[in-house]
């Protein structure tokens, strides 16, 4: 009876899947647009820069991810009449957009974080060649400071986004249907509780699986030059 | 009402932080251990464990297991009907996981300690339960503060989850606050900055830890 319950609501919950692949790939890479800018603003010398930049990444990472998507989707609720003012209430009224919203700022603060330590990783020598070389600001953010604090901080920003596919079963919990959203319907209807959420745990490790995978070979692309196995 | 939840909030975290270092000792061991059946158990304990994500295992702790506890008893003839406490599964879930994460944390610090410590404790006659007692342990637990602090840090940020199963923590005593005053943006508001309290406060305390840990240590 359980395999039967599995095999039909497979269907669902390999939608469900999409849907959870969609709102974490969608995060990342947003984040990761995000988090770049915000890691340089956080070495910087100038306090009115690394100052806010700081401010985000502190309360971010120091609360409950679940709290920062509660607030944002029915904090936002507070200020109907600004958001739509600027006629932006249709948006916070989707359960979808809010999740998307709420996973990429906190994956950004996570990830500026990490970056921050890749960018400090970068040896100071190198640096000091690329400025005898004439290069400065920019060309030099963009030439080597960037791509080596990437690959120092790789392995670290894998666990991250790891940590951010697991987290985003937590938007379930506004309505949007990813993988424990359905399992949590089907679930409630059939009362197979353990074969639904296990099945929905097996998902996710297989999902979690195929991230590594993909990561890792990034990693070995990226410092090939260091003969790293994938 | 809030500072309320707040208690139960570091309540439900240290009886899952004390849960989860017990289970990392346990679990650093097995994966230690000469046997080879235990050191796969315990690696699967770790890998499946910080594959899935905590909600998935919160549902599956409070909702599967008293229904497959049922039915296995419904099998052998019996009737009866189980519902687990909220506090009790959310602390053995959250234990349990976390577990999982300062077991690796754990492994690291025992590898840490030099072996040449535990070879001059055999020396001086001690028998290996003795040595873990006197010699390991002490010394792991130097090496674990840092990453205890994160699972720590990590774990108090879990809690939150809880509240879907109504334990009456302080998120879900926020979700009730902002249900019944219409003002959903002040209520989380302010429990994001009980649990950014929380965070700061443990941050010091590790802090402290720490330095008192290495106050044997000489640095550069």
């Amino acid at each position: 009876m359980a395999a039967e319950l599995i095999l039909d609501s497979m269907p669902r919950l390999l939608q469900g899947t999409w849907t959870t692949i969609q709102l974490t790939g969608l995060s990342v890479v947003i984040g990761f647009c995000l988090a770049i800018p915000l890691s340089v603003m956080r070495v910087s010398t100038l306090r009115s820069v690394w100052m806010p930049v700081y401010a985000f990444i502190f309360y971010f990472r120091g609360t409950p991810l679940l709290v920062q998507i509660f607030l944002i989707y029915y904090g936002s609720g507070q200020f109907q009449g600004f958001l739509s003012d600027i006629g932006l209430w249709s948006l916070f009224q989707s359960a979808w957009f809010c999740a998307v919203l709420s996973l990429t700022l906190n994956t950004a603060a996570y990830s500026a974080e990490i970056f921050r330590g890749g960018i400090q990783g970068v040896p100071f020598g190198e640096v000091e060649a690329a400025r005898a070389c004439g290069m400065s600001g920019a060309l030099l953010y963009r030439r080597i400071i960037l791509p080596k604090a990437l690959r120092i901080a790789w392995p670290a920003y894998t666990n991250e986004v790891i940590f951010l596919l697991q987290a985003s079963s937590l938007v379930s919990i506004i309505t949007v249907m990813d993988i424990t959203g359905v399992a949590r319907v089907i679930a409630a209807r059939s009362f197979a509780f353990y074969e639904i959420f296990i099945t929905a745990a097996v998902f996710y490790l297989v999902l979690v699986y195929g991230v590594l995978f993909v990561f890792r070979r990034i990693e070995h692309r990226i410092s090939a030059h260091l003969k790293v196995s994938p | 009402m809030l500072l309320k939840g707040a208690r139960l909030t570091i309540y439900v975290g240290l009886s899952s932080m004390a849960l989860a270092v017990f289970l990392g000792l346990i679990g650093a061991l097995c994966k230690l251990s000469g046997s080879r059946i235990i050191r796969f158990l315990a690696g699967c304990y770790t890998t499946v464990v910080r594959g899935i994500p905590e909600l998935v295992l919160i549902l599956l702790v409070y909702y599967g297991v008293p229904t497959l506890i049922q039915d296995i008893c419904a099998l052998l003839g019996y009737e009866l009907y189980i519902s687990l406490n909220p506090f009790i599964s959310g602390v053995a879930t959250i234990g349990f996981i976390y577990g999982a994460f300062s077991t690796e944390v754990f492994r690291g610090a025992y590898m840490a300690v030099p072996k040449g410590q535990i070879e001059a404790a055999r020396a001086c006659g001690m028998p290996s339960v003795l040595t873990f007692r006197r010699i390991t342990l002490p010394q792991m637990m130097r090496f674990a503060l840092p990453g205890l602090g994160n699972v720590w840090m990590v774990l108090i940020k879990a809690t939150a989850l809880i509240s879907v199963i109504q334990l009456p923590e302080l998120m879900r005593n926020a979700d009730i606050a902002a249900r019944t005053t219409h003002k959903p943006f002040t209520f989380f508001f302010v429990a994001s900055l009980i649990y950014l309290g929380i965070t700061i406060g443990s941050n010091i305390l590790q802090q402290w830890a720490e330095n008192r840990a290495n106050r044997g240590v000489r640095r550069a």
